[in-house]
């Protein structure tokens, strides 16, 4: 991670503690002018903690923040040049919606004309236009938080932090808004930090996802590495749904290559370890092939229920030995009950330690686990 | 459920009256008493059925007060607007003192927060009585009896506890990302103080400030101790009444009913702001 910051955000040894607890643990995080990067844990990691301390809102926080080259670590919330949108909206329920979006520019001392310029463009681009006089206990759940993401965009702020703000609204709402924000947050060009629990969300959004653990970033990177190089199992099972297959397994060094043995399943692997170490073999659901005949390396299992999910079939399989293992396919499922053979994709496949759950690193793999 | 058939709007129409006569019937009396001279009054059996007349209010506003035993000067007035003042001064000062302190209290962990808090709770139920004798000794010593500052001071005890602990509940309701919102988009923290957190809890404070404007407006036993006749408000004024030749009580049902009014005037006026749930819609509903 360079020390250089650049146009947009830069974190240095956040800090936060809260009595005897440490919430944030030494955060170090660069997100560029126009990049997204989406902050990702479960509750209770310490993601709204980060977002306030960079906006200001966290007294108990102690580090060095700078947005657009300029240092903001000892400057109120009011001076930092954010927009923030609250997963609770947030909104100022004595005013309008119209109001509401105009509160940036006022505290910026613009003009009537420009504010009402820039507030009917902000509007009409986020299709509320027609609420603009309505206070907030007027609208629905999708204009409330249209009219929050309004007032975070309209003063085009250097840093937009947006804290879970599709949690409370409905799931046709999420998925519009899932399509339709990328496109909002590039015309706008801040460094964005967007908070979710989703990792689907977390996919579709960032540019980076950023995964926070414990009080500290556990990996940081572009979503395809985040899902296809996990750097230990902890991360792996927080992105994909079902979530990936952990199985105990037998590695044997093979010509260069590695043998691995699990739950019957056998495959050849590009990686180095000891002999006889004990590792986890991690597979996710898509990563499975099944096939109605026998095949090399796969192992016979009974299909023992089968779920609809989105457009695909989730399948739970017991084998012989009575390990049950997920899969998913697009095609038509097997029958319940019915026997089929259930091998790997060697692509797909990802090695853990067994003790520690850090990911054993394949072939070239760059390094991808934050320090 | 609401059940609309009109067995139901029947029964609820007569407890509604029954609710209304338990207790307006006080009032109306006192409003009938003070249209009669003490031998309307005092007549067995009492009837409704009277010639009224407004030698009361005549007297009262004129300052002369008619007794058998002749003409006596009476300063009503002059309590009527004693107690208004005092009143609307206490509540003033205590809403500049205890909105900001709630507002701490509701926001911010200090140490020795809480206690604080419930201290200036406790004078609530410290017995008047108990703090009057050494507060009229050293009121004395500083030069505060019979000042109106001094009983403005003292009504603190009355209506500063009121309204902390009132409208601190309302702050804590508000939910603060409301006012950090605010903040961010640039508005200093004074602004948000004055433009968020307090419109939001207006409700609140329009409430506590009602209710300790009635508490400094009932207040008897400070004024009587630590006033003399012409700082003294309506409640003590009242004494007057209670003269040589008898108790005046055509007079003092009057006095009552010009005394009610500026607190009834108040509480009509102040009804709007006590119903208007200003933080419908301000977060998730």
């Amino acid at each position: 991670m360079s020390e250089q910051i650049n146009g947009g955000l830069g974190v240095r040894r956040l800090h936060a503690r809260f009595g005897r607890q440490e919430v944030l643990r030494g955060i170090d995080l660069d997100v560029a002018a126009g990049e997204t990067l989406v902050l990702f844990g479960t509750s209770g990691a310490g993601k709204t903690v980060l977002l306030r301390a960079i906006a200001g809102l966290e007294p108990a926080a102690t580090g060095e923040i700078h947005v657009a080259g300029r240092d903001v670590s000892v400057l109120g919330p009011e001076a930092r040049d954010i927009g923030m949108a609250f997963q609770n909206f947030a909104l100022y329920p004595h005013m309008t919606a119209r109001e509401n979006i105009a509160s940036p520019l006022r505290a910026r001392h613009y003009d009537a004309t420009e504010i009402e310029r820039r507030v009917t463009a902000m509007a009409s681009l986020l299709r509320i236009g027609h609420v603009l006089g309505q206070p907030p206990r007027a609208l629905s759940n999708g204009q409330k938080q249209r009219t929050a993401l309004a007032r975070a965009l309209v003063a085009e702020p250097k840093l937009l932090l947006l804290d879970d703000p599709l949690r409370n609204v409905d799931a046709k709402l999420r998925y519009e808004m899932r399509l339709e924000l990328p496109r909002l947050l590039r015309r706008a060009g801040a460094a964005t930090i967007y908070v979710t629990q989703d990792y689907r969300e977390a996919m579709a959004l960032g540019d980076r996802i950023a995964v926070l653990r414990e009080g500290r970033i556990a990996q940081i990177g572009p979503p395809e590495t985040i899902y296809d190089a996990p750097c230990d199992v902890a991360v792996a099972r927080l992105f994909g749904d079902p979530p990936l297959n952990l199985l105990p397994c037998r590695v044997q060094p093979e010509g260069g290559r590695l043998r691995v043995e699990a739950a019957g399943l056998r495959l050849l692997l590009d990686a180095r370890v000891a002999a006889g170490a004990e590792c986890l073999l991690g597979l996710r659901p898509e990563a499975m092939a099944l096939t109605r005949e026998a095949t090399e390396g796969a192992s016979a299992a009974q299909v023992v229920a089968i779920t609809p999910l989105h457009e695909r079939f989730v399948l739970l399989l017991r084998t012989a030995d009575g390990v049950e293992i997920v899969a998913s396919t697009t095609g038509q499922p097997p029958a319940a009950g019915s026997q089929v053979w259930v091998g790997a994709m060697v692509a797909g496949a990802l090695l853990f330690e067994a003790d520690s759950g850090r990911i054993i690193a394949r072939r070239a793999a760059p390094e991808v686990c934050a320090a | 459920m609401e059940r609309h058939d009109g067995w139901f709007r029947a029964l609820r129409a007569m407890a509604l009256t029954l609710v209304l006569l338990f207790f307006l019937f006080p009032i109306f009396w006192i409003l009938l008493m003070s249209f009669q001279n003490n031998e309307q009054i005092l007549r067995l059996p009492p009837s409704l059925v009277f010639r009224p007349s407004l030698g009361n209010y005549i007297a009262l506003i004129s300052g002369k007060l008619q007794t058998s035993a002749g003409v006596l000067d009476i300063t009503f007035l002059h309590n009527l607007w004693n107690s208004v003042l005092l009143s609307t001064c206490s509540v003033a000062l205590s809403l500049l003192l205890g909105v900001p302190a709630a507002y701490a209290f509701a926001r911010f962990r200090f140490r020795l927060g809480e206690d604080i808090a419930f201290t200036l709770l406790s004078f609530r139920f410290a017995p008047p009585l108990l703090v009057l004798l050494p507060l009229s000794l050293y009121f004395q010593d500083l030069g505060l009896s019979n000042t109106y500052f001094g009983l403005i001071w003292v009504y603190q005890l009355i209506c500063l506890p009121l309204i902390l602990w009132i409208v601190r509940g309302y702050f804590e309701d508000a939910s603060p990302d409301v006012e950090y919102a605010y903040r961010i988009d640039g508005h200093s923290w004074w602004r948000a103080f004055t433009r968020i957190a307090i419109p939001l809890a207006g409700p609140g404070i329009a409430a506590a400030a009602l209710l300790s404007f009635i508490f400094a407006w009932n207040n008897f036993v400070f004024a009587l101790i630590l006033a003399s006749a012409d700082k003294q408000p309506v409640t003590v004024g009242a004494l007057a009444f209670v003269t040589a030749s008898g108790i005046q009580y055509g007079q003092i049902a009057a006095a009552i009913v010009l005394s009610i009014l500026p607190t009834l005037a108040l509480a009509l006026y102040a009804q709007r702001w006590l119903v208007e749930g200003l933080s419908l819609g301000a977060v998730k509903g």
